[in-house]
């Protein structure tokens, strides 16, 4: 922490907040992150139709007023299709995500606080699957799993879980030279406590970036399973599903392709530029000049 | 550095070693039986199911048949082609030219795009041309590539008719014909790439700029072109050489959905194809060969970061 | 300005070279798969089967009204039912310039019948003995009479490659096949291309005017589509039915379509496992009322553009065993409700349908779940890739399944292994052995209207009565290619015959 900060009295959460909010980049992205979020909230009540409701006297129209984004092959009514899959690929997101917050970061504070031993299994184990091409990684769980939204989340958690490991192990080490650690050892306190207590507060800033990144980039994994076939099931929506049965009318119905991908692209964007915003806010070093 | 050397390399043999573990593990556990899938039409004939497993050791214990690969990987031979019979070591050779291509040029888009995006946006930090800098990096990360590539062959190809929309031509073969065959799943990926370094520059220039010897220099009345040039950029660009080893070899193994997309046959879409048809030697060979060039070039990162930056050797 | 100058160089490179002239009669096709290994022996796709077209002469062939017409055979005659003497085509020679003969083609049955991993065994294993009378005759005596032998020799079984070249490769044959086809092969680059060229000393050489074909995999139908539009590749394997509107309406491409041999079904599980335990599975009337809820116009209609052709057989009207008369019934939602209350089942009855990972199938499985949604029924999907799909298909680990069948010349291969209890493709475990007994009986009826009678009347046990299965569509091979290719005659079982197709 530099000397000016403590000079001005300011709490790094509070400074931190503050930067974020001057960060008008991020904020941006946030307004886009709040809006998706509601969207998605609010779905049911939001949408013009029911996105289940087939209609096969309307099929593939273009955007018109009582349909803006056009329906699909289906007759389905695409906004409302694009608002419900909203739903499920932030759900996905997020959950994925979490998961692999879950999974990740005890292990990797296990690695870190635990014996030499313990550290040097687990940190080969994280290696060897960062090795493995992610989609791989998670196409192979995801058939193993079987093909539903909830199995495309779990395969992208477990696949996204070794980022996690290594933030929280390389931190914990970190933490371990630090002496209010070793005091806190040397009193008898056992690794879990350690890492609860001492380690964990204060990974939290760079995990809540990384974790940001990471939603963005599960939205895009989940895209791609289930562009894939192998995340969300039919008839239910979710943007990548709607990508995948665009793919064969994408000259004569552009629409059915470009609204949810364009949905992906937005929410894509906006978490990266918060997580950017944030990774700015919390990092200490960086200043403003 | 010796010394430094061993202890990585007696790190990267226990990775690869998991690693291959894992992959054959979850080979297990996906569903979908190999012998089921060529047996074709003779699938429920339970003698031909029989003889192929015999045939691929399928019928063996899970452990008899790691060990008889590691073996033979040892000796250098991968195996064959479960679905066209081919050595995987061959499908590998061929298939590394056409990966490291779309790789390399994938990587200079992504450099030519993302450095330069990242120095701009620093200096000009928190102005509106940052915030387009920013907009636009982040543009290939936010897109998911199987997206952007499709819409650039409906653009290019079948509306513009400039560019062929997929398919691979080697390099030596015809150098201008191979060139527009990638440029466009090379765009798709140098444009992940260049978010990427983007990033990393900015944050990089951003921390050398408030460093002392660049406000001494600025001191000094030097202009601003050159401080930023000479003292910060080359200081912030170690760690980019480094990120850039690493993002070379994520390359290398990432491709997966773009090269599908753009028929590129490469190892992206060799493993992918391999997985769908349980060709297992191919997904096993493939694999390690991807992970083996990662740890490789991560090594490479390793030293690079060491050579240009000798004060890291000691510690 | 560098990137003016670098912009405007793209151009004119995309301009001058990037849509490259095809040089003159060299063809590019376009798959829609990589073909798996090119042994006739070994080989299991379709794709496979349309690379092989330009490779590997068989004994027989079929024209496209599905007559059996002599290739290297020139003719046949059955000396008692279960003896067939077939006469060879003089000067016919393999790729390395190997004689074929008699000896060549009872090596290469015998190869087909004995090799280790041989898919063609089940398809020939009638054969007793073979017995070469003369150079260019060879006498086939079969286990018993058999209706639907000769027309496996049309197809890969009937495929002769030179004994030589296959005794010295001895597996990996298919990495360099030599057979005695209009083309030899060149080169393979696995997932990128097959070439093969001309071969001068062909047979039929005269029908050849190709130089050299090139075969690219290109999975994704809207990439494979625009190459085609694009000038990259000058013909295309299979369209989309939604495409052709659009390919009709650009000049210089052309759209053959033909009726294919197969059919589009869902299998229900009757007698597979713990699967089957479910009243779907158990009780016909169930099935009755589910089909009964189905319009297959409309599902044609709205996913098909209404190309296809709805059936309730397994034979497409081409086929001399289609029976006219056994047409699906019109979708009667009142009638379905009824069977269900009279099954006593409290609606909505839950069924689970595994649907490949197809964007058309899964919308064919959206379409259907909504039809049959108004009956009582509420269809869960479940879609799942090729892989997987197989080994649930074997284990019954699925109610129903929306399968697809490319389809066989005769009508045993699109019946008898999917009905008959012992059928190497029921996956449903039907078994009814008066239907058994019935497709035994017609397999070894060499009249036709009596081995119709038979069919007729397993479709009515094993449809009507038991309905394991519910047939469909017959889909169409719809090839596209550019206005310059002239002589592509289009055949049921959508193969690309090179003989005859010429570049303008």
């Amino acid at each position: 922490m530099s000397g000016a900060d403590i000079e001005s009295g300011e709490s790094p959460g509070r400074r931190a907040l503050r930067r974020f909010a001057q960060h008008k980049l991020a904020m941006f992205g946030l307004v886009i992150v709040v809006i998706f979020v509601l969207a998605a909230a609010l779905a049911p009540w939001i949408a013009p139709f029911d996105p289940m409701e087939t209609n096969w006297s309307r099929l593939r129209q273009p955007p018109s007023w009582t349909h803006p984004f056009g329906t699909d092959e289906n007759g389905r009514d695409v906004l409302s299709r694009v608002l419900h899959g909203a739903r499920a690929s932030m759900m996905a997101g997020v959950i994925a995500v979490g998961g692999a917050v879950l999974i990740g970061v005890p292990i990797g504070l296990l690695a870190g606080l635990g014996g030499k031993w313990m550290d040097m299994v687990i940190s080969r184990v994280a290696d060897a699957m960062l090795s493995i091409p992610f989609l791989i990684l998670a196409i192979a769980l995801a058939a193993f799993l079987g093909p539903a939204l909830e199995n495309a989340m779990l395969a992208i958690a477990i696949s996204a879980s070794p980022i996690f490991v290594r933030l929280a192990r390389g931190m914990a080490l970190d933490a371990r030279n630090t002496d209010w650690v070793e005091a806190a050892r040397a009193m008898g306190n056992p690794p879990w406590r350690i890492g609860l207590l001492h380690v964990l507060p204060n990974i939290l800033p760079p995990l809540l970036v990384q974790a940001t990144l990471a939603i963005a980039e599960a939205i895009i994994a989940e895209a791609s399973l289930s562009f894939l076939g192998l995340g969300q099931q039919p008839p239910n929506p979710s943007w990548g599903s709607m990508l995948n049965s665009a793919q064969r009318f994408i000259e004569s119905a552009p629409w059915l392709a470009i609204f949810p991908g364009l949905a992906i692209f937005l929410v894509v964007l906006a978490f990266n530029l918060v997580g950017d915003g944030l990774r700015d806010a919390l990092d200490p070093r960086s200043q403003k000049r | 550095m010796w010394l430094w050397l061993l202890r990585r390399l007696g790190q990267v043999i226990p990775t690869l070693l998991i690693l291959s573990v894992l992959v054959f593990a979850l080979q297990q556990l996906m569903p979908g039986d190999p012998a089921l899938i060529l047996a074709g039409e003779e699938r429920g004939d339970p003698q031909v199911l029989a003889q192929i497993r015999a045939e691929l050791m399928l019928d063996r214990p899970l452990h008899e048949q790691y060990l008889h690969w590691l073996w033979r990987v040892l000796h250098g031979d991968f195996g064959f082609s479960w679905r066209i019979r081919m050595p995987v070591g061959q499908l590998i050779l061929e298939k590394l030219p056409v990966t490291f291509q779309l790789a390399a040029m994938s990587f200079v888009i992504g450099v030519a795009i993302g450095v330069p995006a990242g120095v701009m946006s620093a200096v000009w930090r928190d102005k509106p041309s940052d915030w387009a800098i920013n907009g636009i990096a982040l543009f290939g990360i936010s897109m998911p590539n199987f997206w952007l590539g499709i819409m650039m062959i409906l653009l290019f190809s079948v509306q513009l008719g400039w560019l062929p929309p997929s398919g691979y031509v080697p390099l030596w073969e015809d150098p201008v014909m191979s060139l527009q065959t990638t440029i466009m799943p090379a765009f798709v990926l140098g444009t992940g790439v260049a978010s990427v370094l983007m990033r990393h520059t900015r944050a990089a220039m951003l921390g050398a700029l408030s460093q002392d010897y660049v406000r001494t220099a600025r001191a000094k009345g030097l202009s601003e072109t050159f401080v930023v040039g000479k003292h910060a950029l080359r200081n912030a660009l170690i760690p980019v050489v480094t990120l850039g080893t690493i993002e070379f070899g994520r390359l290398l193994a990432g491709a997966v959905l773009t090269e599908q997309i753009f028929s590129i046959p490469g190892f992206g879409k060799l493993v992918v194809d391999a997985v769908f048809n349980r060709d297992y030697p191919v997904v096993q060979g493939v694999v390690m060969a991807t992970a083996l060039i990662f740890v490789t070039l991560s090594l490479i990162a390793d030293m690079l970061y060491m050579a240009i930056n000798p004060r890291l050797r000691t510690a | 300005m560098i990137r003016r100058t670098l912009l405007a160089a793209c151009a004119a490179i995309g301009l001058s070279a990037g849509i490259a002239e095809a040089q003159t009669q060299n063809l590019r096709i376009g798959l829609r798969e990589d073909p798996d290994i090119l042994d006739p022996t070994l080989a299991r796709t379709f794709v496979g089967r349309i690379v092989f077209a330009s490779l590997c002469d068989k004994l027989f062939d079929i024209n496209e009204k599905l007559e059996i017409v002599p290739q290297l055979a020139t003719g046949y005659s059955w000396e008692d039912p279960r003896t067939l003497l077939i006469t060879l085509r003089e000067g016919v020679r393999f790729h390395d310039g190997d004689v074929m003969d008699a000896e060549a083609v009872r090596y290469s049955l015998n190869r087909h019948l004995t090799m280790q991993g041989s898919f063609r065994r089940s398809e020939i294993n009638t054969i007793e003995a073979m017995e070469v009378v003369g150079p260019l005759q060879i006498r086939i005596r079969l286990t018993g009479p058999s209706a639907p032998f000769l027309s496996q020799l049309t197809d890969r079984a009937g495929m002769i490659v030179s004994p030589r070249a296959a005794e010295a490769a001895g597996r990996n044959f298919g990495n360099r096949p030599i057979c005695a086809g209009p083309f030899r092969f060149v080169e393979r680059v696995a997932q990128d291309r097959i070439v093969v060229e001309r071969f001068p000393e062909y047979w039929n050489a005269a029908a050849v005017h190709l130089n050299r074909i090139t075969y690219l995999p290109i999975p994704d139908s809207t990439v494979r589509l625009a190459n085609l539009q694009s000038g990259a590749l000058e013909m295309v394997q299979t369209i989309d039915p939604d495409d052709v509107p659009a390919v009709r309406r650009n000049s210089r491409l052309r759209v053959s379509v033909s009726d294919e041999l197969g059919y589009q079904g869902i299998t229900i599980n009757t007698g597979n496992g713990a699967r089957a335990q479910t009243p779907m599975g158990q009780n016909p009337r169930v099935r009755e009322a589910f089909e009964l809820a189905i319009d297959r116009d409309a599902v044609n209609r709205v996913v098909y553009e209404g190309m296809f052709v709805p059936t309730a057989q397994p034979v497409p009207p081409a086929n001399p065993m289609h029976i006219r008369d056994f047409r699906p019934e019109p979708r009667n939602v009142e009638r379905a409700r009824a069977l269900l209350r009279e099954a006593g089942i409290t609606t909505p009855l839950r069924v689970e349908m595994t649907v490949p990972n197809n964007p058309d199938l899964r919308q064919v499985g959206e379409v259907i779940q909504a039809m049959v949604r108004e009956a009582g029924f509420e269809l869960r999907l479940n879609a799942t890739e090729f892989a997987t799909s197989l080994q649930a298909a074997a284990r019954g680990e699925f109610e129903t399944f929306l399968v697809a069948w490319s389809g066989r010349v005769d009508i045993d291969g699109n019946f008898w292994a999917f009905t008959h209890s012992r059928g190497a493709q029921n996956d449903g475990r039907y078994a009814n052995p008066e239907v058994d007994r019935l497709l035994d009986a017609a397999r070894i009826e060499s009249n036709a209207d009596a081995r119709r009678a038979l069919y007729a009347q397993a479709y009515q046990i094993a449809f009507r009565q038991d309905r394991h299965r519910i047939y469909l569509w017959h889909r169409k091979n719809i090839v596209a290619h550019t206005a310059r290719l002239s002589g592509f005659v289009n055949v049921a079982d959508g193969l690309i015959r090179p003989q005859g197709i010429r570049l303008q």
